[in-house]
């Protein structure tokens, strides 16, 4: 039995195969102008790692916010029941995941099975989301992916007083212009951001062992910024934290399949 | 008697120059990073324009947000406060002032003697202020006014589905390269803004007297869908530019510290 996840994000789409035993192949790609053909590729890139094509595939699960513009897939499900999933298999002890992406932070209590107890979302402000920390890298005139590293410089971080990503890129330009060290620009910039997800989390209750996952638990600075904040150690459990919701569909492709 | 207004806000600084009641000088200038020397220059502005020196001025009251950094004046009041006062001085028996600003907004609620009742203001947010419809005409490469007057020649006004500045910038470059007409989307960003500044002031209760102030009441756009959205006419502040009405305000409260009669 082979069996597949297809996660298409804002930003990124993503594909997990899997079979009776486990994980066999992932990707990532950043996504294209359109869904579909982010999808195309991303399965195409996942396949080829496999050694396998598309007709080896029993059963395929769509899934994030493109996920009605997929044409190979044979159901499609939420995002937040693939979190609660793959949390689960990633390890059963989960109750809490956080996830931010692109353009949206969510945070989920599962139950022991992995289903979903609770949870809160945000796609409608850009702070809290990965694209905060986009906007700031561009003031910056820094790369997305040297950000994280650069506040964990910081010996000094500065406090940035506007939530508003609009806002916060005039206070990071006049924090520049004021002689304000990078550094510890973006160390402000990651605490910033860090208490925005942990507000979103703490509004439906912390519950331990959480996991951080989505393109922005790859942020070290956020990261760690977001442990500090919440007073807990994420759980660190092996792989890509940003495949979960493919990971999650491909389980539940799994699921189906058995059923049927 | 001559008193002087003083509003120093963060993108804007205005003075309002009175003599003997009347409005003899107004001037509007675009803020420096030090407040206190955005508040000199606009009074220096504002003097020469009533042909008067410092010393001739009687009393100064200062408001805005750099209002407790200006060394020259002899009380500081709320925006709030002055918003009120002037509001209710150029128009007796108005009930509500709604003001827009390049980062805020405020929605205001006055008793018949220009007391203020309720306020509600968004300073947390670009949407709803002018700084959204900032970002969405440099992202149209056409100027302020160029969004307010655009608006009238839509003909399917685009309907934006973000209220995040940011997510909407990116709808709006979506609409761009599928060559929606820039009347059109110009129309949809001054609509989301009416639709934002509605929210706030729905939300401390409509009056039926109402005016608009701010450097957003001159953009006929955003008026128009906040008239349509509000279901009522807003008065705009006649004798003075709407972006000086807090100085006025200002203005008038040093006219009546001196003792004088409001």
């Amino acid at each position: 039995m082979r069996v597949a996840g297809c996660d298409v994000g804002s930003l990124t789409a993503k594909a997990v195969i899997l079979n009776g035993e486990g994980l066999v192949a992932q990707a990532v790609i950043r996504a294209c102008a359109r869904p579909e053909e982010s999808a195309q590729k991303v399965m195409e890139l996942a396949l080829e790692k496999a050694g396998l094509n598309m007709q080896d595939l029993d059963y395929v699960m769509g899934t994030g916010y493109g996920r009605r513009q997929i044409s190979f897939v044979q159901e499609v499900v939420s995002e937040i029941v693939c979190h609660g999933k793959a949390a689960h298999w990633l390890n059963p002890t989960i109750r809490m995941v956080i996830d931010v992406g692109g353009q949206d932070a969510k945070a989920i209590r599962v139950d022991e099975k992995g289903g979903i107890l609770q949870y809160v979302y945000n796609d409608k402000c850009a702070s809290g989301t990965g694209r905060f920390l986009e906007v700031m890298a561009e003031a910056l005139d820094v790369a997305l992916e040297d950000l994280g590293g650069l506040a964990l410089q910081s010996r000094d971080p500065v406090s940035i007083s506007n939530q508003c990503a609009v806002f916060a890129e005039t206070e990071v330009v006049s924090l520049l212009n004021g002689g304000k060290a990078k550094p510890d620009i973006a160390g402000g910039l990651v605490r910033a951001l860090a208490h925005r997800i942990a507000a979103l989390a703490k509004s439906i209750g912390l519950e331990a062992p959480i996991v951080m996952s989505g393109g922005v638990a790859k942020n070290q600075g956020v990261y760690d910024a977001l442990e500090k904040v919440l007073g807990v150690q994420f759980n660190r459990p092996e792989g890509d934290p940003q495949i979960n919701g493919a990971l999650g569909a491909a389980l539940l492709a799994k699921e189906a399949r058995e059923l049927n | 008697m001559n008193v002087a207004g003083c509003d120093v806000g963060s993108l804007t600084a205005k003075a309002v120059i009175l003599t003997d009641r009347k409005i003899v000088s107004c001037s509007i200038q675009r803020a420096t990073s030090r407040p206190e020397d955005s508040a000199r220059n606009v009074m220096e502005a504002a003097l020469a324009g009533a042909s008067l020196k410092f010393q001739d001025i009687n009393y100064t009251v200062a408001t805005g947000y750099g209002r407790e950094r200006i060394p020259f004046i002899n009380d500081a009041v709320s925006e709030i406060s002055c918003h009120g006062r002037g509001a209710q001085w150029l128009i007796p028996g108005i009930q509500m002032i709604i003001d827009i600003g390049g980062q805020d907004c405020k929605a205001i609620k006055l008793d018949q003697g220009g007391r203020v009742i309720k306020f509600a203001t968004n300073d947390k947010c670009a949407a709803g202020t002018g700084r959204f419809l900032e970002v969405m005409a440099k992202l149209l490469g056409i100027s302020l006014d160029d969004l307010g007057t655009l608006s009238a020649k839509a003909k399917a006004p685009l309907d934006l589905a973000a209220a995040c500045t940011i997510w909407a910038q990116t709808e709006v470059i979506h609409h761009l390269n599928n060559g929606l007409p820039i009347e059109d989307i110009a129309a949809g960003i001054n609509q989301a803004m009416a639709k934002r500044v509605a929210m706030i002031v729905n939300g401390i209760g409509l009056e039926r007297n109402v005016c608009i102030s701010g450097g957003v009441a001159k953009n006929e756009g955003v008026v128009a869908y906040l008239e349509k959205l509000l279901g009522v006419k807003l008065k705009r502040p006649p004798k003075v530019d709407p972006q000086a009405i807090g100085a006025l305000g200002a203005a008038i409260l040093a006219h009546e510290r001196m003792g004088g009669r409001s």
